[in-house]
C-alpha cells in the first residue's frame, strides 16, 4: 500500500528532480525509484543504423510481394493432381506445397516487416497512462439509483399488481411457443432401440462377398462380418439399419465354449455376435484367434467371445448380444430370431 | 454550431482541408468517433511476451473465420447418398455422403482448397491451444481479480464454445474418423438417465445416425456458436481496453497507472504485423503437414472402424474420462443407468468448472473487494499457483488416458497398467503436483527475501583477514528491491474469537469458519514467506560484517 503511496510521487514528471545524483531515499529501501530512463537504440542516434533498418523492412515488404507473384504463378503452373517428392516431407501435392509455402511467406514478411518496423524505427520510450476507478463515484451511484426508483415510480409497475403478474405470466409462456416447435426434431424413442433388422429365417450375408453365408465357409480362427439378407447398400436407410445389424460370426471349437447358452445359440460352434460395442457403440474389428478376444478399437473394451461375450477389459458395461443362429434347409446359415436384448450402447429405458 | 464555425474557422485558414480530414470530419458529424479516437487513438498497452497468447487467439479465430467462409462456397452440408466418381482412385465407386463427396472435391479439385481446409483445421487447434494457455496466463498471474472476473467469464465461454464449434467442425466432412466421434457422442447421450434416448432422437432427428446430423451440425458450425462466439470476442476485447491492460510490478509501474508503448503507432504495427505472423506461421504448416486426411479414413459407415482412432486434442481429456472409467452399469426396475458413460459425461464440464469458478472461490476467501492492475509473480501465490499446476496436471493425466492405445503401443506398454496409472493418477497427481508446487513457490519466495536482504551472489569468493572465505554479495540495485518487495501480503480473514471478553457466545456460521479456515490456507503461516521489512534490510545493511 505505502509502496503506491510513494510511487505517485515517482512519476517522470515529479522525478525529475528526485532522480539525478545517486541519492539514497531515506525510510523506505523499497520505494519505487520511478521509470528508468529512457534508452535510445542505436536506431535513435546513428541515422546509418535507422536506415538499414528501414532497408529491411522494405526488404520483407518486397519479399511479401514477391511471394504473392509466386503464389499466382503456382496457382496458374501447376496442376492440382501433380504429386512431386521433396525431402524430407515425402510425396506431397505439388499445389498446395507451392501455395501454402508462398503463401506463407507472403504473409509472414509482412508480419516481420511490421513488427521490425516499430521495434526499430518507431518510439520505444514507455511513458505512463493513468487509471481511474472502474466503480463510480458515491454521487453518480446515488443518482442512477434515484433515475431508477424515479422510472419504476413513474411506470406505476410496484403498485399496479395486477399488470405486473399478467406481463410475468404472459412473458414466461411465450417462450414454450418455441419449444413446443422443437417437438418434431426427431421421432420419439419408443421401441426403436430395442430392435433390429433381423428376423427369424432370415439368411446371413457376407460384407465381403454379398453371398449367404455357409457353415464351411467359416474356419476355425477367421472373422467374418455379416449383415441381414436383402439389406442393400443402396438402400436409404442402409446406415440406420447396419448401424445395430452389424454381426461378427466367428467359429469356435465347440468344447471352447464356456457358456451354456452361448453353445446352444451357436452351429457347430459357429457364433454371432452384435459388432456394435456395448460401451459407446463403436464397432468391434479386432479378434484375437487364440482366445478368441474381441477388442473395440476406440476404448479398447474387450469382450470374450467363446463365454457369452463376457466383458473382461475395459469400460464397456456388459456382455455382447449374440444373435441365435442355425442353418436353413438349403444349408445357409440363418437367424433364428432377432436379438433378444438391445444391441448398441446402453441407455435408460434398456432394463 | 461550434463545428460549423470551426470548420468554416479551418477553411479561411489554410483552404480546403485534405480528403481524409473531411472524410473523418464527415464520420464524427455522425457517428462522433473523434471522442472514441481520443480515447483509444494513442492508448498505452505495456509489453511482456505472454500478452501475446491472447493475440494469437483472436488472430486464429479471424483466420478460422476467412477461410471457413471461403468453406461454405463449396461445401454441401447434406447426408444424402452418392457414389464417388472424383480423381481420387482409391475411393471410385464408394458410396458415401454428399458431405464428405464435396469435401473431397474441396482437397481434389478445387485448386487451393486442400491448402485451405488444412489452414482451417490448423488454426482450430492452434485457436484452442492457445485459449487454453492464454487462460492459464491470466490465472497464474492473477489478472483474472477484480475487475476483471467478468472477462474471464467470457474468456472460459469462449474457450467452451471453441471446443463445440471444433467439434462440430470436425464432424461435417462425415469420414469414418469423425463418424467414430458423432458415435461416441451418440453413446455418451443416451447415458443420460431419463431423456438420453430422446436427447438423441432428437438430436439426430431418429436413430443414429440418419440424415440430419451433417445440416444441423453445419448450422451449429457456422451460424450458432461462432455468432455467440464473436459477441464474447467483441465483448472481451472492449473490456481489455476498458479496464487498460493489467501490467508487472516494476520501477514506476504501480496499481494506478498503465506503462508501456501507445497503440498508434506501436500496437498497430506491432499487433498488426503479429497477425501476418501468425496467419503466415499456420499457411506454411498447413502447406507441409497434411491434417484430417480425409481420403485416407474414407466416408463414414457405422459398421466400420479403424484403430488409433482419436479426436482432435482439445477433446482428448473428455476420451480420457471414458477410457479410463471402470464399466459401471445399474439395472434396476426395469431400467439401465450406464454409469461407465454417464460419471464421464458429468465429470468433462466439471473439469472445465473447476479451474473457471477459482477467481470467485479465491475472492470470497480472502475477502478481498480491492481493483488489481498490477500481476502476482506465480511464486508470490504458492496456493493459487499450486491449485492452477494441479489442475494441468489432471488434464494432463485424462489426456494420457485419452491416448492409452498410442501409449501403449509406441512405448510397449500394457494397456492394463496405463489404464490403472490413470485411474490412480487421476485422484493422486493433482494432490502431489500441489504439494510439490507449493514448495518449490514457497523455496523460490525464499530465494527473494534472501536476494533482497543479502543481495545478488557475485561468485566472487574473498578470504578475509582471519582466513575465513566468503562469497561476496552485490546489493541490488533498487528497482529491483522494489519489483522483488512489490507484492502484498494480505492477512487471513479473521471472524474474532468466538467467545467474547465477557464470556459471551457469538454465533460464527458454519460458512464463516469454512471460509476462515480456507483463508487460512490460501494466506496463513505456512502458505507464504513474510517478505522483508525495511527494518530487517535496513539491519541487515548497516552492519557491513555481515553478508
Amino acid at each position: 500500500m505505502s509502496n503506491e503511496d510513494m510511487s505517485e510521487a515517482n512519476l517522470p514528471s515529479e522525478r525529475e528532480h528526485a532522480h539525478h545524483g545517486a541519492v539514497e531515499p531515506v525510510g523506505d529501501p523499497f520505494a519505487d525509484p520511478g521509470l528508468p530512463p529512457h534508452e535510445p537504440r542505436r536506431q535513435d542516434i546513428d541515422e546509418r543504423t535507422a536506415r538499414r533498418s528501414e532497408r529491411t523492412v522494405a526488404l520483407l515488404f518486397t519479399l511479401s510481394m514477391v511471394a504473392t507473384v509466386g503464389f499466382i504463378a503456382s496457382y496458374v503452373i501447376f496442376p492440382i493432381g501433380k504429386i512431386v517428392y521433396i525431402f524430407p516431407f515425402g510425396h506431397v501435392s505439388a499445389l498446395n506445397f507451392a501455395l501454402g509455402l508462398t503463401l506463407g511467406v507472403a504473409l509472414f514478411a509482412i508480419g516481420a516487416g511490421a513488427v521490425h518496423w516499430a521495434r526499430t524505427l518507431m518510439s520505444d520510450e514507455e511513458v505512463p497512462d493513468e487509471r481511474h476507478a472502474i466503480e463510480a463515484t458515491p454521487e453518480v451511484r446515488e443518482k442512477v439509483f434515484a433515475d431508477f426508483r424515479q422510472g419504476v415510480k413513474e411506470s406505476q409497475f410496484g403498485r399496479r399488481r395486477l399488470i405486473r403478474t399478467t406481463m410475468m405470466g404472459a412473458l414466461s409462456l411465450v417462450p414454450l411457443s418455441g419449444i413446443v416447435l422443437l417437438r418434431d426434431l426427431g421421432p420419439l424413442p419408443e421401441k426403436k432401440l430395442r430392435t433390429t433388422a433381423w428376423r427369424a429365417g432370415m439368411r446371413l450375408i457376407n460384407q465381403n462377398t454379398n453371398e449367404p453365408l455357409r457353415p464351411e465357409d467359416i474356419g476355425v480362427g477367421s472373422l467374418t462380418f455379416a449383415k441381414p439378407e436383402g439389406l442393400s447398400e443402396d438402400d436409404e436407410n442402409f446406415q440406420n439399419v447396419i448401424a445395430k445389424a452389424a454381426l461378427m460370426i466367428v467359429r469356435l471349437n465347440p468344447q471352447d465354449i464356456k457358456d451354456k447358452r452361448e453353445l446352444e445359440w451357436s452351429h457347430q460352434g459357429i457364433v454371432a455376435y452384435s459388432k456394435i460395442c456395448t460401451h459407446v457403440g463403436c464397432p468391434i474389428s479386432l479378434y484375437e484367434q487364440q482366445t478368441h478376444h474381441v477388442l473395440c478399437p476406440c476404448h479398447q473394451s474387450t469382450f470374450d467371445l467363446s463365454d457369452g461375450g463376457r466383458v473382461i477389459f475395459g469400460p464397456a458395461g456388459h456382455a455382447l448380444p449374440q444373435l441365435r443362429i442355425s442353418v436353413n434347409a438349403q444349408g445357409y446359415l440363418e437367424a433364428l430370431g432377432d436379438f433378444e436384448e438391445p444391441v448398441g450402447p446402453s441407455f435408460w429405458e434398456r432394463g | 454550431m461550434s463545428t460549423a464555425s470551426h470548420e468554416v474557422n479551418a477553411s479561411a485558414r489554410r483552404g480546403k482541408a485534405p480528403a481524409g480530414e473531411r472524410l473523418a470530419d464527415w464520420a464524427d458529424g455522425r457517428l462522433g468517433i473523434y471522442s472514441l479516437a481520443k480515447a483509444n487513438m494513442r492508448k498505452i498497452f505495456p509489453d511482456h511476451w505472454s500478452f501475446m497468447l491472447g493475440e494469437i487467439c483472436l488472430y486464429s479465430f479471424v483466420i478460422i473465420i476467412l477461410t471457413g467462409v471461403y468453406l461454405t462456397l463449396f461445401f454441401h452440408p447434406s447426408m444424402q447418398e452418392v457414389v464417388y466418381n472424383g480423381p481420387y482412385v482409391p475411393l471410385q465407386g464408394i458410396r458415401m455422403s454428399e458431405a464428405f463427396a464435396s469435401t473431397m472435391h474441396i482437397s481434389f479439385e478445387v485448386r487451393g482448397g486442400l491448402l485451405i481446409r488444412q489452414i482451417h483445421h490448423w488454426a482450430a487447434l492452434v485457436f484452442v491451444a492457445a485459449m487454453l494457455v492464454h487462460m492459464m496466463r491470466v490465472f497464474f498471474t492473477g489478472a483474472f481479480r477484480k475487475p476483471r472476473e467478468v472477462n474471464w467469464v467470457f474468456g472460459f465461454l469462449l474457450l467452451v464454445l471453441g471446443m463445440f464449434t471444433g467439434f462440430t467442425g470436425y464432424s461435417l466432412p462425415d469420414d469414418l474418423l469423425s463418424g467414430t466421434g458423432v458415435r461416441f457422442m451418440e453413446g455418451a447421450i443416451l447415458s443420460v438417465p431419463i431423456v438420453g434416448t430422446y436427447l438423441q432422437m432428437f438430436l439426430f432427428g431418429g436413430e443414429f445416425p440418419g440424415h440430419d446430423f451433417v445440416s444441423r451440425f453445419y448450422t451449429i458450425h457456422i451460424l450458432l456458436l461462432p455468432g455467440i462466439m464473436a459477441a464474447l470476442l467483441v465483448g472481451h476485447l472492449i473490456l481489455v481496453f476498458y479496464h487498460k491492460h493489467t501490467q508487472w510490478a516494476g520501477p514506476g509501474r504501480t496499481n494506478k497507472n498503465v506503462v508501456g508503448m501507445p497503440l498508434l503507432p506501436v500496437y498497430m504495427a506491432k499487433a498488426g504485423g503479429f497477425f501476418f505472423l501468425v496467419f503466415g506461421v499456420i499457411a506454411a504448416v498447413a502447406a507441409i503437414a497434411t491434417i484430417n486426411p480425409i481420403w485416407a479414413f474414407g466416408p463414414y459407415r457405422p459398421d466400420q472402424v479403424s484403430t488409433g482412432a482419436q479426436p482432435d486434442w482439445y477433446m482428448g481429456f473428455s476420451e480420457g474420462l471414458i477410457r479410463v472409467m471402470p464399466g459401471w452399469e445399474i439395472n434396476f426396475w426395469g431400467h439401465t443407468l450406464q454409469l461407465g458413460v454417464f460419471i464421464p459425461l458429468v465429470i468433462f464440464p466439471l473439469v472445465l468448472v473447476t479451474i473457471a469458478v477459482w477467481p470467485f472461490i479465491e475472492a470470497w476467501v480472502t475477502g478481498d473487494d480491492r481493483e488489481h492492475h498490477l500481476l502476482d509473480r506465480p511464486r508470490n501465490r504458492p496456493v493459487r499457483t499450486a491449485f492452477g499446476a494441479a489442475w494441468i496436471a489432471w488434464y494432463l493425466i485424462l489426456l494420457v488416458g485419452g491416448g492409452n492405445d498410442l501409449w501403449a503401443t509406441h512405448f510397449h506398454l500394457s494397456i492394463n497398467a496405463i489404464t490403472w496409472t490413470v485411474r490412480i493418477g487421476f485422484f493422486a497427481i493433482p494432490v502431489l503436483t500441489f504439494v510439490v508446487t507449493k514448495r518449490i513457490c514457497l523455496g523460490l519466495q525464499h530465494r527473494d527475501r534472501d536476494k533482497v536482504l543479502h543481495g545478488r551472489e557475485t561468485g566472487v569468493i574473498k578470504r578475509l583477514p582471519h582466513g575465513e572465505f566468503i562469497e561476496v554479495h552485490e546489493p541490488l540495485p533498487q528497482d529491483q528491491l522494489h519489483t522483488l518487495t512489490a507484492h502484498d501480503q494480505p492477512k487471513p480473514l479473521e471472524f474474532g474469537p468466538e467467545v467474547d471478553e465477557n464470556g459471551v457466545q457469538r454465533k460464527l456460521g458454519r460458512t464463516s469458519k469454512l471460509r476462515a479456515k480456507l483463508s487460512r490456507a490460501v494466506y496463513g503461516e505456512g502458505a507464504q514467506i513474510p517478505k522483508p521489512t525495511a527494518a530487517e534490510h535496513a539491519e541487515i545493511t548497516s552492519g557491513h560484517g555481515h553478508h
